[in-house]
């Protein structure tokens, strides 16, 4: 499984693609194999303010429900609308197609804390 | 058996439309023979056992004193001995209680779990492909019997029942004639035997059993209440004598103050063990399992409610931390297999 080197990763397997002062982010495809078939995802909506390391939503899959962490905290610009209706896509592509939310980040340097590609696939490795 | 091969909801609806083997071997299989057999088993589970055919087999609990479910079992006799499946999580509980309530009595007890391994094999053509594969006349078992025998060297039974709503076998061999058996009995998209029949793991087994309304031990059975209350009255016999029998009769003569039900929730939301079931503003019970099921495409629950919210049609509601969702009580099961 290839990890993008264009984004960052956070050791809850969250990943942070920075473009200009907005952040895409989303889980990563690690992240989804272990949570297998995910049937539920819950977001805030745009225009909602996201705290740095607070629970920010829920994925529910077959197995179990988990919180969904945001490390950088934020203004919720966009969501991605059709994991209402297909929240399967995050386990068909989770870096692309399975993205989450964009949101504007008001300090930078939360993503600095967070691993590169390289850190992270060992991180996985240890998991 | 992990928790799945190749995704759950797959493995789910390949069981629904085809077949799955799963491997139960963990599950304890028990064997008794002596003259007191009978009697003691009789005294140990709520399910009459009298009329029993040589062949038959029956679901069944064994309880404590106060009612309390120690474990769900099927009881089975054979002609030289009577056959028990219980739970693997609670083997050395109920072969300890067994071996306690059974002292001094002509009854000897064999743990043959280790010895032997179990093979279920569910799905609409099980039955078709098992009878092509195996060299047993499988087609000839009913429902809730089962076949036994010796095949070259090993002793085998083959039970026809399950744990998914679907038709199929349980297989019972020697741990050590499994690489001899298992081979023939499921093929994969890369190759092995010339079969439908792929494996299913713990997650689809979860989802295809609560689809078909069947209580998991430590969920909607456990020994915080009886029987009845998890909804269980047609398998306990409350006019034999039975270890938890007079407790049992006394809430059955009171009404239990609580009941298993069904519920189907509104969304896509999927209800665990312990989510508050709620009416209005007060707490009315708690889920005991709950999916998102695969094959109604609804999001279903069990759950431990008080006895005056059962009723079928009665609007609750589920808390998920704080956020309510809206469900409706219904029938059990919510899955029943087309008859053939």
């Amino acid at each position: 499984m290839s990890i993008p080197n264009d984004r960052k990763y956070s050791e809850s397997h969250e990943w942070y693609l920075l473009e200009g002062d907005v952040v895409t982010m989303g889980i990563t495809q690690f992240a989804a194999d272990e949570l297998t078939d995910i049937t539920y995802v819950e977001l805030p909506e745009p225009g909602a303010q996201v705290e740095a390391g607070e629970p920010c939503g829920e994925l529910e899959s077959v197995k179990a429900t988990s919180d969904l962490t945001c490390a950088v905290g934020g203004e919720v610009l966009e969501r991605n609308e059709e994991l209402a209706d297909e929240p399967e896509k995050i386990n068909e592509d989770a870096f692309n197609v399975g993205w989450m939310l964009k949101i504007r980040v008001a300090d930078l340097s939360q993503l600095e804390k967070l691993m590169d590609a390289a850190a992270y696939e060992k991180h996985t490795e240890e998991a | 058996m992990p928790v799945m091969y190749r995704g759950i909801i797959e493995e789910h609806n390949y069981t629904r439309t085809a077949a799955s083997l799963f491997d139960v071997s963990h599950m304890g299989r028990l064997h008794f023979v002596g003259e007191d057999v009978e009697a003691c088993l009789q005294r140990l589970c709520t399910r009459n056992l009298a009329d029993m055919d040589v062949g038959q087999c029956r679901y069944g609990h064994i309880c404590r004193e106060d009612g309390g479910v120690l474990d769900d079992v099927i009881v089975s006799r054979d002609a030289d001995r009577w056959m028990m499946v219980c739970n693997a999580s609670n083997r050395e509980k109920i072969t300890a209680w067994i071996t306690r309530h059974t002292a001094g009595q002509k009854f000897e007890m064999t743990d043959t779990t280790v010895a032997t391994a179990m093979l279920a094999i569910q799905g609409p053509v099980a039955r078709d492909e098992c009878n092509r594969l195996l060299p047993f006349d499988v087609k000839s078992i009913r429902r809730y019997r089962f076949l036994s025998g010796t095949y070259m060297t090993f002793g085998y039974v083959i039970f026809r029942s399950g744990y998914t709503g679907e038709d199929g076998f349980e297989i019972v061999v020697p741990a050590k004639a499994v690489p001899l058996l298992a081979p023939r009995l499921f093929g994969d998209d890369s190759g092995g035997a010339n079969t439908p029949i792929k494996p299913g793991g713990l997650g689809a087994r979860d989802t295809l059993r609560l689809e078909a309304g069947m209580p998991l031990y430590g969920h909607e059975l456990t020994e915080a209440w009886d029987p009845l209350t998890a909804g269980q009255s047609w398998c306990v016999d409350l006019e034999k004598d039975f270890i938890g029998a007079e407790a049992m009769r006394r809430i059955r003569d009171a009404g239990p103050k609580r009941t298993v039900v069904g519920l189907e929730l509104e969304g896509r939301r999927t209800a665990r063990q312990g989510y508050e079931v709620c009416s209005g503003n007060g707490v009315v019970g708690k889920v005991t399992s709950g999916c998102l099921s695969p094959t109604l495409g609804k999001s279903i629950a069990m759950a431990l409610v008080s006895t005056d919210v059962a009723d079928e049609g009665r609007e609750l509601q589920v808390d998920f931390n704080g956020k309510r969702t809206v469900c409706e009580v219904v029938k059990l099961p919510f899955y029943r297999r087309a008859k053939t």
